[in-house]
């Protein structure tokens, strides 16, 4: 079966075909309780004394992969790790604010592992596999066990015992927290973890290195070609199984919350190398960031969502207003989100309130530099409260806005607009976190399993490292027990034309030597997709975007200059390649958005919305997950689809009016 | 607004560097510090020049990556602020701005303001943490931890390990990012266990990497942009002699 | 313990050790100068005493040469520490910046090293001028009040002793307090301020106290 898609310009079909579906093998069936205890039990076992002769590479050391990397090493395998960065400490996941979720029901309020379990597949508007949800419900327990025995240092009570604080949305009080810097905290326990497994010789760490190729022989992957980006030296790294656990490809949109240098290259090479990349158009927005204030713009900053509990949200109602906020009365205000939604008011979920922000900015009512922000006003707060109250609350939030915009937020309203925050989609995983690629893991946000179309607040955190401690581990030993592998070398054939199509890559950045730097080529990129594959989608715009990104891609090669040489630290380098990648991967980012014709989570379409405006999910013809097999740069990929079943939970729509 | 950059360049590790004089003409007072960088690393990348190469992430002050000495402080003049929300309008129009790179015999350069600090990674790895195989925890509620402890705890572990402690020192002491580290899993109760040989072979790895020794100046509290107080390396010395003098090992 | 002395916080606890054990000399050696007001006999008489305290348990002025030897003992590891941590402070930045580091600390805090080499220098001068007297203008054995007086008919020998005094004042102020830390003693920014306080206290009692002989001379208060 093939469908054709050809774009509306009527020029070069840019379209997909159709393959045969995929489904997941690896996971039990029978009663959803016990799948993981019973996938465990199956799983073939490694003999610790063997352990040492396995070799397993993991990249990247946020979350996922630092807590893989430290239990591996602790298990007896011996592990390469790999980060861009020039310590492992320092992996994005440290930015995580908000807390981690947990289904330890210590409130006593009816929190149970069912219950977070049916608020995650709820939550990610039925567009993961369940399976892999309610491990994730399971495993989350364990997961602030192991924190606090590391040393994690949670908020508590009076009492020594730990706090918690609902969020997102749920009605539990299940998410663990330390201050606004769990992230940070769980970071570097997972570090420390890892550090000490680096001490023993257990694992090698390799910082300041970055992969860019996967070695794949006789149909596994074999190991990874890296970058000392020091030296500039590229060398091959062979193993019996390799790990990503690179994060995910927000940076696509050049403006996110994503670390400046995150970015795509090593899914979208194991992509390149027969990974299918499943549902790269579910992309999440955060409402609550500081706007920019000009070109110079590099990165967006978050401000946590708690902020709207007593924030209210409004625009001038005349477009084109540009009075300061105080000389705008009271009835010459529009608090849009109260007028639209009065039950939930400011407080609507991350993507209808991000969603209203655009619209009201689109009518040119928005304000600040570029009309690209609406006023988050705390006076009536202020008023209500008191401003020590307010202080004590919402302080620590207060000056960091103030130490990037200079104004006083308790003066003047904060402006936030809405900007990309995380990446639903990734690489294809089965349950046992295999991608298409056997021996190919992929851990944390890198992979599509658990959020769905829409991640929870607090989710991230403990998708990361249930993946990482809990559930790569066990999965990974039934692999390498049962795949009889050969050793491999570094001067095969493979190896050496992975070796040979890396270093040529480079060699051909730093040989175009144009005209225009690669930031302003990763710039209008950005731009194209948060205009046209931003909140809302529609097909023209799609076609447009997906029509520009292949001249985008050919100008670039064309005219970009790259400084220096291969052979150093080069900055410009390393951007310029992730940039390449990027210019590929937003062509799959915006075809699947393009051919997923429904509204769901992250993903909202416009020709698919209820008569209120709100996201209308197609059950019927897109209860699947989109794996994609590339197929060549340009040429059309195939789609395999995963029927999602639904037995435990029913398909429900949203509302929230 | 208008300014001079003055801004260290070296291009290996074994090369002689020197300050080299960038005009920067249209200088946004919105703009983050390293914003400016990178309008100066376009304008030098289309002149056909080496951009200036300095280590930064995540851009909101968490990841610990970014940092230089501006006009003699590191991360510049705005206390409790990491170089990247360090923003221009602290700066005033005509500004002549000294930019260079953390010197410590333990960070070496690597490029420009680009140093390497793998000594405190290093330092991490010979005791930084307390030891539990995954999956062996016992559950969270089996040992309460006092809230004044946890917060000591937290108020420790803030530590981004930036390295400005270090380069605020006029020994080049890493006392601080020592002693936030002993701080934080000294005091709670899961650290007891490994108290003593924590201490004692993390003050020997910090001692190898040839970090200078601390005479209570004070300097690196008043440059660590996380706040990590002095009173911590008073804890770290106390540890430190209580453990060695307590014969474990 | 040997592991204890060769790191550099061990060295620093045998600095704030040794340091403490000379301030607690500093102060009864400052007490005992003021003896000088109540007249020549009486400070002759006290001078002797210090010779046969200890008697008849010990030998006569065996209490002297074991204090002079502890003395020696603590100066010794003090300046030994010093020196060995100042290297390795120093070839801790090997390349200093351009534009210099901007203290926020106190002078007396930046001037430990220096102020330290200066009271190392006077404590040789002192010795030669009132122990061995062979630097003393009177140099009469048993004469220490007439040998005192002596010295600050000079108005050099009088600055030589009052710069040293100041530089004693500015070592004591930041050196107790940071030996307090160096011990663990200052575990919070409200003790904090206590020991920068009662430091500041010392260093000035005992500054004042060793001050108040030269300047009694020279105002001839004392003659």
């Amino acid at each position: 079966m093939s469908e054709i898609i050809t774009n509306g310009a009527g020029t070069a079909p840019i379209g997909y075909t159709v393959g045969e579906d995929l489904v997941d093998r690896a996971a039990p069936d029978g009663p959803i309780e016990t799948r993981w205890t019973r996938r465990k039990f199956a799983a073939k076992l490694v003999n610790p004394a063997n352990r040492r002769k396995h070799r397993i590479i993991v990249v990247g050391t946020g979350l996922a992969g630092a807590s893989a990397g430290a239990t591996l090493g602790e298990q007896g395998y011996k592990v390469i790790q790999f980060c861009y960065q020039d310590s492992p400490r320092r992996a994005h996941s440290i930015a995580a604010q908000g807390g981690i979720n947990a289904a330890k029901n210590y409130r006593n309020d009816g929190d149970s592992v069912r219950r977070l379990f049916y608020d995650t597949i709820k939550g990610g508007d039925f567009r993961a596999r369940e399976s892999n949800v309610h491990r994730l419900a399971e495993v989350s327990v364990q997961i602030i066990d192991q924190c606090v025995a590391q040393g994690v240092p949670f908020a508590r009570e009076y009492s020594g015992l730990l706090d918690t604080r609902s969020f997102g949305g749920v009605q539990v009080q299940r998410t663990f927290y330390a201050r606004g810097q769990t992230g940070q905290q769980l970071l570097l326990g997972a570090y420390q973890a890892l550090s000490r497994q680096i001490d023993a010789g257990n694992v090698e760490m390799h910082p300041r290195t970055e992969m860019l190729d996967l070695i794949v022989i006789d149909g596994r992957a074999r190991g990874i070609i890296a970058r000392d980006l020091v030296t500039g030296k590229v060398s091959t790294y062979m193993a019996d199984a390799v790990v990503l656990a690179t994060g995910g490809y927000g940076n696509v949109f050049y403006l996110s919350t994503n670390a400046k240098n995150s970015n795509a290259s090593a899914i979208w090479r194991a992509c390149k190398r027969g990974a299918y990349m499943a549902n790269p158009c579910y992309t999440q927005i955060h409402p609550t960031c500081i706007p920019r204030s000009g070109d110079h713009q590099s990165k967006l900053t978050l401000m946590s969502e708690s902020l709207r509990n007593d924030g209210r949200i409004w625009v001038p109602k005349k477009a084109g207003d540009t009075r300061p906020p105080d000389q705008i009365p009271e009835h010459e205000r529009d608090y849009y989100l109260e007028r639209i939604y009065p039950s939930f008011g400011n407080l609507v979920p991350r993507d209808i309130a991000s969603r209203a922000a655009k619209n009201v900015c689109d009518e040119g009512r928005g304000v600040g530099p570029g009309g690209l922000g609406v006023y988050l006003d705390f006076a009536d707060a202020i008023r209500r409260m008191g401003e020590d109250k307010v202080r004590e609350k919402y302080g620590n939030l207060f000056e960091m806005y103030e130490r990037i915009t200079g104004e006083n937020p308790y003066k003047v309203p904060m402006r936030i607009y809405p900007a990309i925050h995380y990446t639903m989609g990734g690489l294809w995983v089965d349950y046992d976190l295999q991608s298409t690629v056997p021996g190919l893991f992929v851990i944390g946000e890198a992979n599509f399993s658990d959020h769905g179309a829409n991640r929870l607040g607090a989710s991230a955190l403990m998708q990361g490292l249930a993946d990482g401690y809990f559930v790569l581990p066990p999965v990974i030993g039934n692999y390498l027990a049962q795949a009889k592998l050969v050793p491999a070398d570094v001067d095969s054939p493979e190896a050496r034309e992975a070796y040979d199509r890396s270093t040529e890559r480079l060699e051909r950045l730093l040989a175009v030597n144009g005209d225009r730097t690669p930031d302003s080529f990763h710039r209008e990129l950005g731009q194209l997709l948060w205009d046209y594959c931003g909140m809302a989608r529609n097909e023209a715009g799609l076609r447009k975007a997906l029509a520009r990104i292949p001249e985008l891609r050919e100008e670039f090669w064309q005219r970009v200059k790259v400084p220096g040489t291969g052979a150093e630290l080069n900055q410009s380098l390393e951007k310029a390649n992730r940039i390449s990648d990027f210019l590929e991967f937003a062509e799959l980012l915006c075809l699947d958005a393009l051919h997923r014709a429904e509204s769901c989570g992250g993903h909202f379409r416009e020709e698919s919305q209820t008569p209120d405006g709100e996201a209308l999910r197609d059950d019927e013809n897109f209860a699947y997950a989109a794996a994609w097999e590339f197929t060549g740069v340009g040429s059309p990929p195939v789609l395999h689809r995963e029927q999602l079943k639904f037995e435990e939970v029913h398909l429900a729509q949203r509302s929230y009016a | 607004m208008k300014v001079t950059l003055r801004i260290w360049r070296q291009s290996g590790p074994d090369e002689s560097g020197k300050l080299v004089d960038y005009q920067m003409d249209d200088v946004n007072p919105d703009m983050s510090f390293l914003e400016m960088l990178d309008v100066l690393n376009e304008r030098l990348i289309l002149n056909g020049e080496a951009p200036v190469a300095f280590d930064h992430d995540c851009r909101e002050g968490i990841c610990g990556s970014c940092g230089m000495v501006i006009n003699g402080m590191p991360h510049g003049p705005q206390t409790l602020t990491t170089t990247c929300q360090l923003h221009m309008r602290t700066f005033s129009d005509g500004d002549v701005i000294v930019v260079e790179p953390w010197r410590s015999a333990a960070f070496p350069i690597i490029k420009d303001l680009v140093v390497d600090r793998t000594a405190f990674d290093r330092i991490i790895q010979s005791g930084g943490y307390i030891s539990v195989a995954t999956g062996s925890a016992p559950e969270a509620h089996s040992q309460l931890v006092p809230k004044p402890d946890a917060d000591l705890a937290f108020e420790n572990a803030e530590c981004i390990g930036c390295g400005a402690c270090v380069a605020a020192c006029p020994n080049g002491s890493s006392m601080l990012f020592v002693s936030a580290k002993v701080s934080h899993l000294n005091v709670l109760p899961q650290g007891q266990p490994e108290r003593e040989t924590r201490v004692l072979r993390m003050v020997e790895a910090m001692d190898l990497e040839g970090f200078g020794g601390c005479t209570n100046t004070g300097e690196c509290t008043n440059a660590c942009p996380k706040g990590i107080p002095q009173a911590s390396i008073a804890r770290l010395n106390r540890e430190y002699l209580r453990a060695s003098l307590s014969g474990r090992r | 313990m040997l592991a204890l002395w060769r790191s550099t916080i061990g060295k620093k606890a045998v600095m704030a050790v040794t340091g403490l054990a000379m301030l607690l000399f500093l102060i009864a050696h400052m007490l005992g100068n003021l003896k000088i007001f109540f007249g020549r006999e009486e400070f002759d008489e006290y001078a002797h005493w210090l010779r046969t305290v200890g008697t008849p348990v010990l030998h006569n002025a065996w209490f002297l040469w074991i204090s002079r030897a502890l003395l020696v003992v603590c100066v010794v590891l003090h300046i030994v520490s010093a020196y060995q941590l100042s290297r390795r402070d120093l070839s801790a930045r090997p390349k200093g910046y351009a534009h210099r580091l901007r203290p926020t600390a106190s002078y007396a805090t930046n001037t430990m090293r220096f102020g330290g080499i200066i009271l190392a220098l006077f404590i040789i001068y002192h010795l030669l001028d009132l122990t061995a007297l062979v630097a003393n203008p009177n140099g009469v054995e048993g004469a220490v009040y007439d040998n005192v007086v002596a010295d600050f008919q000079h108005w050099y020998i009088a600055l030589a002793y009052i710069v040293a005094m100041l530089a004693l004042c500015l070592h004591i102020a930041h050196g107790f307090w940071s030996a307090a830390r160096t011990l663990g003693a200052v575990s919070s920014a409200t003790r904090a301020r206590v020991y920068k306080a009662v430091a500041g206290t010392l260093a000035l009692i005992i500054s004042v106290g060793f001050l108040a002989t030269p300047i009694g001379v020279m105002s001839g208060l004392v003659d």
